[in-house]
């Protein structure tokens, strides 16, 4: 076991590697971020030649993506632009831990993406409970339910659910939730940011603003996944062992929860797995909608800086929880199905 | 008990109607019998209808700063702020929008470029796909190393973010141009192959799986006996025989396009203003939630109706095609 994931985790590194030169070399074509600084860019042209030296960018590409891969620390670069390097580096390089500063604020982006990532990871958190809870449940209701009106009412709104864009949830939810119900005079829902700032940031407060974000990121996955624990459930419920079950005089719930969602949910666990892309992709728009400070937003709001430091780090964050999320999978789907041995 | 007025088995019946029917019949078959998939491709028609032939019956008008009578996309551009967020009504069936535009007239000009967007990309996935998949399970070797090094690296990275950083790069790179008597943004050719570039991953998986199994089948191995160059046995032995799945994908590729382009586009990195697609109509709406829901609710309504239409067709394709196949959906 610990071979196969010493391994997995081996054969990753290429491939992050890869992608981030991809990427790397993809941002370099942003343009000129110092000419998108806004106000703060230097007014005049030497300052912006010293400060574009000062960041690093004067250098050719492949320069640029080694220091930020392995850092400067051990070289001499040219700060005055003499042509010989006085000033030793301080970079350490993505290797060792430093993902670089901000070109905007100078801030490291670490400290943007770790006062972030709390924010993104209770989110993700509760969409993920949410989620799993729902789509079980009314997954597993309409499999023993088959062709029931609740299950056609189910299996109609799920179709609809899977084709629902993020940001229409988000805006239908919004004018529901949000704008009716305060016009209604009924208890209405925030819809910007993580708490009012009025209040302060209570739990309270906290998982109001997070009813609306939660559902619009969650209900494309509910929709998807509760067909899926059905048409497992339905495959299991036909097999030899649940007649016997019921034949011995089993409770019916017991039949269900105990036998059969027990053996429908093992490829489940694989969906969800492998699904935690599309759910950190689906922050990118949630978060900007409705205003949650988490790294989706960042990404979003340094892709108008094109400040490719922060944005190279949020992405190699991702790449490397989507690499950790697959293999927890396996090692899960291993652990609950005993028949599959991975190694 | 008598046995002479059994009714004639159905069974026997369908087997003496379909011994004659060609694979593409059995398919249209097997797709007629799932209901929803039928009612969405009449949906997906009247959407076409609509989309292309509404605006010589929405899109006309008096262009009111210049008093001049349009037609067409022209009166989908035409701004006029003494209008700006009018809700629905007689003159505008849908309102206007934050600049006074008619945005009945917006979404069946807007849903051209969406519609062209969606197939287009589609395309591009599929060519890049197939090509990919193909090229890497016939050949093996360094060649498939290589190419599934690169799609896994790509499909660690969401596509969303990927799709985003390469709108921003070509972003205004590409000029205006004039296609089909239309001055297009050049974004729109850009949101095309972005889509397509950023969505090619498990095609190609699926191709280069399907080929891989069936290259060792002793038909391909006759014709590599009898000379049949890489070419020939690729695109006319190995590619028909997995033409299900890349038909299915295709289609659901359409839908996927939609919604990126909608993506991009409510991010302000898509399609870029005067051209009109359902996405960037829906770009800063978000502000006017309370006071103009018209703003989204219309093009967004579309984008549901026809992602929903095209997933249902799609389900349709799968059953009709490959009928074996598990559904997920």
């Amino acid at each position: 076991m610990v071979n196969y994931i010493l391994r997995r985790l081996a054969q990753s590194i290429p491939q992050l590697i890869l992608i981030s030169l991809m990427l790397f070399i993809l941002m370099q074509a942003f343009g000129d971020p110092i000419a998108s600084l806004g106000v703060r860019t230097p007014p005049k042209p030497a300052d912006r030649v010293r400060l574009r030296r000062q960041l690093g960018l004067d250098q050719p590409v492949y320069v640029q993506y080694f220091v930020w891969l392995a850092g400067n620390d051990w070289m001499m670069i040219d700060m005055d632009g003499d042509g010989v390097g006085e000033t030793p580096g301080k970079r350490r390089g993505v290797l060792r831990g430093d993902l670089g500063n901000s070109l905007t604020n100078k801030r490291p982006v670490i400290e943007l993406i770790t006062e972030r990532l709390p924010n993104t990871l209770l989110l993700m958190g509760v969409v993920e409970v949410v989620i799993i809870i729902i789509s079980l449940s009314l997954g597993a209701y309409s499999a023993v339910r088959q062709y029931s009106l609740f299950d056609t009412v189910v299996t109609g709104l799920s179709f609809v659910g899977f084709s629902m864009p993020i940001f229409l949830i988000a805006l239908l939810s919004m004018y529901l939730f949000s704008v009716s119900f305060k016009e209604w005079g009924l208890p209405y829902l925030p819809t910007v940011g993580m708490f009012d700032p009025q209040v302060g940031k209570t739990p309270g407060q906290i998982a109001l603003h997070m009813v609306l974000p939660v559902l619009s990121l969650s209900i494309i996955s509910i929709a998807g996944y509760s067909r899926y624990v059905r048409s497992s459930m339905l495959e299991v419920l036909g097999l030899d062992y649940i007649r016997t079950a019921r034949a011995k005089g089993l409770r019916e719930i017991f039949v269900i929860r105990r036998h059969a969602l027990k053996n429908a949910i093992l490829p489940f666990v694989t969906l969800i797995g492998l699904d935690i892309p599309f759910l950190l992709a689906g922050a990118i728009v949630t978060e900007s909608i409705f205003a949650w400070p988490g790294t989706g937003r960042l990404f979003v709001e340094h892709i108008a800086l094109s400040d490719y430091p922060v944005l190279m780090g949020i992405l190699m964050m991702t790449g490397i929880a989507v690499i950790i999320f697959q293999l927890l999978t396996d090692i899960a789907y291993s652990y609950l199905d005993p028949r599959i041995r991975i190694g | 008990m008598t046995t002479t007025a059994l009714p004639r088995s159905s069974i026997t019946d369908d087997i003496a109607k379909t011994a004659t029917l060609s694979p593409w019949q059995l398919a249209w078959r097997r797709f007629r019998k799932h209901k929803m998939a039928l009612i969405s491709l009449g949906g997906l028609i009247v959407i076409f209808l609509y989309v292309f032939f509404g605006g010589a019956l929405f899109a006309r008008g008096l262009c009111d700063p210049t008093g001049v009578f349009v037609t067409g996309e022209a009166y989908a551009n035409c701004n006029d702020t003494s209008i700006k967020l009018q809700p629905p009504s007689q003159a505008h069936f849908f309102g206007t929008d934050t600049i006074g535009r008619d945005i009945l007239a917006r979404t069946i000009y807007g849903g051209q470029i969406s519609l062209s967007i969606g197939i287009l990309a589609a395309i591009v996935e599929v060519l890049v796909g197939v090509l990919v998949g193909a090229i890497a399970g016939y050949y093996g070797g360094w060649l498939d190393d290589v190419l599934m090094r690169v799609t896994e690296a790509m499909l660690i990275i969401p596509s969303l973010f990927l799709l985003i950083v390469l709108a921003k790069v070509l972003n205004g790179k590409i000029p205006e141009m004039e296609i089909l008597g239309r001055t297009l943004s050049g974004s729109v050719i850009v949101i095309i192959f972005v889509i397509g570039f950023t969505s090619w991953m498990y095609l190609a998986r699926i191709v280069r799986a399907n080929v891989l199994s069936l290259k060792e089948l002793d038909f391909i191995s006759a014709s590599r006996a009898l000379g049949v160059s890489d070419s020939r046995i690729i695109f006319r032995h190995l590619l028909p025989n997995t033409i299900a799945p890349i038909i299915v994908s295709a289609t659901l590729g359409v839908s996927s396009s939609i919604s990126s382009e909608a993506y991009v586009s409510f991010l302000g990195l898509g399609v870029q203003t005067p051209t009109a697609s359902w996405g960037n109509m829906l770009d800063g709406s978000v502000k006017y939630i309370q006071s103009a829901p018209w703003l989204w609710f219309f093009p967004g309504l579309l984008i549901l109706l026809t992602v929903l239409c095209i997933n249902f067709v799609g389900d349709g394709l799968r059953d009709a095609l490959d009928p074996r196949s598990t559904k997920h959906l």
